[in-house]
Formats: C-alpha cells, structure tokens, sequence
C-alpha cells in the first residue's frame, strides 16, 4: 500500500510519542493539554507522559472539578479555562514603539512573532472556534497580521470527543462533537478493555506527510466501526442545547425584564469572555518612560463586561450590568451573524463552567423564549 | 364690518382654529382686534394682567427674564404663526415673562377676559380652546426640557 | 424581523491608511486656532509628504506622544488635500494634553475611518443640515462638499443652534454662507442678552421655520444622541421621512478598523458601518437604552 495514498491510520499508545517526536522535529513548538493548578490547561508538551491520561474533568454551572477516570484515556477530558486563541491572539502583545525626538517622532511597528505551534488535542467545537476567529481577524477589510500569521504557521492535530462534560452543547451550535475538517490531523481515541489506540486521519499534505512518519497499519472494518461510535457516545451525553433560532430571539427582545433579573446575580467578573474561544475583544495601552520620549502601545484583551468598555466623554453607554449582560450574550448569539456570517458561539460550555455564579447562557436563552412577550 | 371679515378669514386658515366650529369661530373672531408693534417695544411685562393672548402674522417677539443685577435674557423668540400668551387661562391671570417685539410685528390680539367669560359660560367653546393650548404648551414644555439636557450635557 | 440587518454603504477609501492600520502617520501643526467654547482647530500637514484623502464623514485616531489617542471627526474641505483639518473640544485626558500643543508640534493621525456622508443620495434633492455647538465641525465637509457641487442639489439649508451668542462655531462661516443667495442659513440660540434680534430657542423650532420641499429633502443630522431625538421628530413633523434622514453616532472608539469590539452598537461596528448611519436602518436600535 502506497504510504502517500494513506490517509488512515491506527497508532498504538506509543504512537503518540512517535507523533510529538515528529512534531518537534519539524520545529513545531508542540502545546497540548496538561493538568496544572487542578485543572487541564494547554502547555507546552515535550513527551505524551505530559498528557492528562487517566484524567476526566467533572463540569456543571460554576464548577469544575478534575477526578481520576475508570481507564488511562489520554483525551477523555474535554475543554478546561485554556483556549488556542491565547497562543494565536496574544494576551498582551506590543503593537509599536516611539521615540520623540526635538519635538516630532517616529514610529516602529513591533515586529510580528510567528512561533510555530502545533496544537495537540484541538476539539471538533475548537475547530469551528479558530474558523470564526479567522473571519474575525483575517477575513475582513483590515486583517491582522500577527494573528494571520501564526495561524498560517500553526499545525492542527484535532481529536474527537468519545464524552460530553454536563456543561457541553455542541451539537445544537453545529459545531461537534465529530471532527470534520479544517484540521491537518485528526485522532479517534479507541480504548476499550486490551486495546489502546488511535485512529489517525490526514486532512491536509502536511497531515499526510507526517503519518506517512507514524508507522501506522491500516485499520480494519471493526476499528472504522469503532471510530464512528465514538462521537455517537459523547451526542448521547450532552445535556443541554440552546434553542434554535436564539439570533432573531434574542433580537425581539433587547427589552425583556430577563436581562435585569440576570444581572442581578452577574458579577460582571468577565470569566466568561477570557475563557470564551472566540470572544476577541482588546483595548489598546499607551505607556511611556520616564523620560517621555519613549512610547509603546500594547494590545491586550478586554471585556465587554467592564464598565470603561464604552466610555465616551460623560460616562459609559452601559452603565448597568443589564446593558452589559444583553451586550455580551446578543453580541455572541446573534450580531455575530450580521457581522461575521454565522454564531459567535461553539457550545463548549466554559462561559457555564467558569461563570462563579453558574450563569447559563442555554437558559437565559430558553427563559426568554418562554416568557417572551410576557410581563 | 371689513375688518371683522378680514380677521375670519386669516383665523379660519390659522392652524390654530383650524376645525373649529363654526359657532365657536365666530365667537372667537368677536373677541379679535389687529395690532402692530414697533421694533423693540414692550408687548407685555411680567407680572401684568394676563388679559389677551395674541397670535403672530408677521415679526419676531423675544420672551424675556429679567434678571437682577445682571442684563435681561431671551429664552426663546417667537416667530410668524406662533401663539403668544398662556397666563390669561390660567389663575391668577398675570404674565410670566416680559414679552418685546425684535422687529415690526403685526398680531391679532384676542380679548383674554372676555374670552374666559365665554368659556366659563359655554364650556364645549372652553374644551375647544383648550384642546388647542395644551399641545401648544406641552410642546414649548418639552422643548424647554430638551434645551435644559442640552445645556446640561454640552461640554461633556 | 426588525430593520436590523444592514449592508455597507460606501466603503471608506483606504487611500492612504498607513501600511499598518494601528501605528500613527506623524503630522505637523501648521496652524492653531483658537475656537469657541473650549474648542480649537488644528490644521495638519503629513510629515511624510504624502496627501491624506478622505470622504466627508469620516474621522481619524489623533494621537499625542506618550498620552493617548481620541477619534475625532475630520471638519476640512476633502478637495483641499493641502491640510488635515480637525477641531476639537477639550473634554478629557488625550485632549487636554493636544489643547496645549503648538505650531511646529507632531500629532499622529491613523485614519481615515468610518462611513461617510452619502453625498450623491442628496443629489436631485433639497438638502437639510441640523446641526448644534461643535456638531458642525463633522458636518462640515459635507456642506463644503455639496457647495461644491452646487448646482446637483435643490435647496440647501443649515439649521444650528449654540448655546449662546458667543458660543456659535464658525461664526464667519456661518455669515459667509447666510450670504449667498442659494443657500439658507437659520442660526438659533438658547439664550441672549435682551436686544438680541435673532432667533432665540430650539434646532427643533429652526426647522420648523426652515424652508424646504419635505417629500424630496434629505437631511443630514449631526447632534448629540438625546439631541437627536427631537430633532428626528422635529424633522419627522415637517414631512422627511425616516429613510431620507441621515445621523452620526458616537461610541467607544480604540482601533478604529473593527477588531477591538468597543465601538459596537447593536449588530453593527461604529468604526465601519458608521459612525453615518441612514436613520430608518437603526431606529429600533436607536430606543434600546444602553445599547
């Protein structure tokens, strides 16, 4: 069998030693989930010893605890406070520096930095995250170059969820839990009793390239089987969903009493948007030294949930946390359509994890679709 | 007499009696007289007897305060077509403002005092005149309130 | 579904943004004029030689070394490429600290941003600007614009109002267009000193006086947002419709090219979709208290 013509393959457990070898090899600066602080984050990973195997991460509204699995699966934990858009947008990242000289000055862009990322262990909701945040930063009339080009250099090893967290909803948003495309590589976890292995599907040349490096053997009927079976199990478990049509809901009703019964509980602590995958808010930092005569700007993520956000001259728009609320939920499930062509959301479920109150954006959403026009 | 006719004609067009009876009109048209004042000249003054209101044809009458220890101001000035007068409807009948011609201005002034007896008497005439005032005022009122945010807020 | 769903109007030239849209063109103070009511005009030349072209409309990133920058519309005449033309009013941090800057100094400019006025959906049509206090400054090269092109418009008339007599923005301008024979020029105050013989009340009650064919008028709105209420309505009273009524809107602006979010108002980004906005496009949005 022609190795180019592959484009499945099974890896035993040790495989994925082989794949992170390979990676590195090719320079790749290989991130991947690692458990930290009590829960799994991505990190740098050197060896698949680093990876959470055995670990499964118990989610509901406000909480999030790691226990120990029945079996050693390496990706039975689904999505933790960690997005990919930390490595690919930067929280801080310096836009120019100036220096003033006899009252002019002269500006220097920053130079882009462009590590090379792999990216291990990129859920199917991850995928359609980065695929919106693309729309954001490089589809529109100004496209940003940094983020463009890391993610141009970035390798996606994506990875298809067999378990649904309590807090997961990715099947209403059309974003999981099977991986699709938009991945240069994909992996199955198949872990049942004797067998640990992983189904390994090419989905670009590069992606091709490397297996053809794994030594893999082509799987039978049963192991294909087994690789369908696994995202029928996580859809099975997922337990909440968000409503259909929530875009023009939400739109109907800018003035239901919801928003101010919610933001009574909110803490405007702005979890949500830090842990949110696509949320892509910024304000910029304008610093100078001593002297004054050198300047930088710095770019750093922001919240719609902080009350600078809409500061004009007099106040902010939104002075109350109502306005706040609508703005972060309408912007996310509905103007994200007219602005960018489709949902802001993913259904990963983080925003109802970390939210310290356990805020639920299915059922905020729900609330107002059932008392809607109502008192 | 020509000059009652005259008036008729320009209050049945006038906005402000527009759809009035026939009868009220005519009892309107009674109580109205012509007048002219001269460039700068006093209409009325605060705290006068509210007895006429009137309506201007042609001109411009500032709405004054005077102030104490400071110049007069002008809060607003009325221009053709618009009604001046309000205190003849209302107790004690005496003027709020000052009221000065900026130009030449022509009005039909209205007997105020004969007019309320009127009204005091015939109570439909008495709806439709005030029928007609209150959107007058309510809208001066709202203007008013819109020109106080924007003093307040300007600058911000 | 309500009018919520828009589509871009005429796309801002990029002309001359700079390369990278978020670093700051150097250009010099040519001229410093001191304007009523806490407000100055700078007049700008690039440092780099290069002409700086924009629509009438739009607005620019002004920054000062080392303290910040702030959005301010652009008040020149887009055909006269020779100087950038801002006036602003002191209203904060960044501002206070350009107020102090002088002939010879550098202030940076990122722009031009933002969705212009739509000058040629005026054309055939009598023209209408309501404007107050500084908000002729963004209106201005709009009005510069369509007297250029005189003869493609019916009536044109600038209703504006200040706060008092000595407070009015461009008194000579406005004196100098109330001179010409094809245009109106109705001038109102809030107050005046007893003698006064202008006009002395609201925009609104300007409009009202304003001459102009309803049905075939477009009017171009420049107003704070609660000022702009009364005047739509005012506008709405004399026959101009909704669609045939133009304003410009204010929000949070930071990078002004749509990707740090806070200039967001409903579905739309100020610093692309507007700050213009054809008023029936946003009339829902526009009653939503803090949107």
């Amino acid at each position: 069998m022609a190795q180019q013509d592959v484009t499945k393959a099974l890896i035993g457990r040790d495989g994925l030693d082989t794949l992170i070898a390979v990676l590195a090899r090719q320079g790749y600066s290989v991130i991947g989930p690692k458990v930290a602080d009590g829960a799994i984050v991505y990190e740098p990973v050197e060896t698949a010893a680093e990876l959470p195997a055995g670990w499964l991460d118990e989610q509901e509204g406000g909480s999030y605890r790691l226990t120990r699995g029945d079996d050693d699966a390496v990706f039975a934990h689904v999505v933790g406070p960690h997005t990919w858009k930390r490595f690919l947008f930067p929280p801080r990242q310096k836009l120019w520096q100036g220096e003033r000289k006899d009252g002019s000055y002269t500006i220097e862009s920053a130079p882009v930095e462009v590590p090379r990322y792999a990216f291990l262990g990129v859920r199917a909701c991850e995928l359609k995250a980065l695929a919106i945040q693309d729309r954001v930063f490089s589809g529109g009339q100004y496209v940003d170059p940094g983020y463009t080009a890391r993610r141009q250099a970035a390798l996606i090893v994506a990875v298809t969820c067999g378990r649904a967290a309590a807090t997961c909803f990715c099947t209403s948003m059309d974003a999981g839990p099977k991986v699709t495309a938009g991945f240069d590589l994909a992996l199955t976890e198949l872990i049942d009793g004797d067998r640990h292995d992983f189904m390994v599907e090419a989905g670009s040349d590069q992606g091709h390239a490397i297996l053809a490096e794994l030594n893999g053997r082509a799987p039978s009927d049963d192991d294909l089987a087994a690789v369908e079976s696994v995202p029928i199990r996580a859809t099975a478990q997922m337990r909440r969903a968000m409503v259909p049509g929530v875009d023009a809901l939400l739109k109907r009703n800018l003035e239901h009493t919801r928003w101010d019964e919610v933001a009574a509980r909110c803490l405007n602590c702005a979890n949500c948007t830090m842990v949110c995958p696509t949320c892509f808010c910024s304000t910029v930092e304008d610093v100078t030294d001593l002297t004054g005569d050198h300047a930088e700007r710095w770019r750093t993520w922001d919240s719609c949930f902080t009350v600078d956000f809409s500061y004009i001259h007099g106040g902010p728009i939104r002075r109350e946390g109502f306005s706040r609320y609508r703005q972060w939920m309408t912007h996310k499930l509905s103007n994200w359509h007219d602005q960018f062509g489709s949902s802001g959301c993913v259904g990963c479920g983080r925003c109802v994890t970390w939210c310290p109150v356990g805020i639920d954006i299915t059922e905020e959403a729900r609330a107002i679709r059932d008392s809607e026009g109502s008192p | 007499m020509v000059q009652v006719e005259g008036l008729g004609r320009y209050l049945a067009e006038h906005p402000f009696l527009k759809d009035m009876s026939q009868d009220s009109r005519g009892i309107v048209v009674g109580c109205a007289a012509n007048e002219v004042f001269k460039a700068g000249e006093v209409i009325f003054r605060e705290g006068g007897p509210a007895d006429k209101f009137y309506l201007i044809r042609n001109g411009a009458v500032a709405i004054e305060v005077h102030v104490p220890g400071h110049e007069a101001l002008v809060v607003e000035t009325l221009h053709d077509g618009d009604i001046l007068g309000w205190s003849w409807l209302i107790a004690p009948y005496k003027w709020a403002f000052d009221a000065r011609a900026n130009e030449v201005t022509r009005v039909i002034s209205l007997d105020g005092k004969c007019l309320r007896a009127k009204c005091e008497a015939d109570p439909k005439l008495g709806y439709e005149i005030y029928k007609r005032f209150i959107p007058v005022m309510a809208h001066r009122l709202s203007e008013t309130r819109h020109r106080l945010i924007e003093t307040i807020t300007d600058g911000d | 579904m309500d009018g919520t769903a828009l589509s871009p109007q005429a796309a801002p030239q990029a002309a001359t943004v700079a390369a990278d849209p978020m670093v700051p063109r150097p250009f010099r103070i040519e001229r410093y004029i001191r304007e009523v009511d806490g407000c100055f005009t700078l007049h700008l030349t690039p440092l780099d030689g290069q002409p700086f072209h924009y629509r009438p409309g739009q607005f620019n990133m002004l920054y000062v070394f080392g303290v910040g920058e702030v959005a301010i519309s652009i008040s020149g005449d887009c055909r006269d490429t020779s100087k950038l033309v801002h006036t602003i009013r002191v209203v904060g941090t960044v501002t206070t600290a350009m107020a102090k800057l002088k002939k010879g100094d550098t202030v940076g400019v990122r722009g031009p941003f933002g969705n212009p006025w739509p000058v040629d959906a005026a054309v055939g049509s009598d023209v209408l600007f309501v404007t107050g206090t500084i908000g002729l400054a963004p209106l201005r090269p709009l009005i510069y614009e369509v007297l250029h092109r005189r003869a493609e418009f019916g009536k044109v008339v600038v209703c504006y109002g200040s706060r008092g007599i000595k407070d009015i923005l461009y008194e000579k301008l406005l004196h100098e267009w109330r001179g010409r024979f094809d245009m109106q020029v109705h001038v109102t105050v809030h107050s005046a000193p007893s003698g006064y013989r202008g006009r002395v009340g609201s925009v609104a009650a300007a409009i009202k006086a304003a001459r102009f064919d309803a049905p075939s008028t477009l009017a171009f709105v420049c107003r704070s947002e609660t000022m702009t209420r009364p005047a739509i309505q005012a506008l709405n009273e004399r026959g101009i419709t909704n669609d045939r009524i133009y304003v410009t809107l204010e929000r949070n602006m930071k990078c002004g090219v749509g990707f740090c979010g806070h200039c967001q108002f409903g579905p739309t980004f100020m610093c692309k979709e507007g700050p213009v906005y054809r008023y029936d496009t946003i009339e829902d949005l526009f009653m939503v208290r803090e949107l």
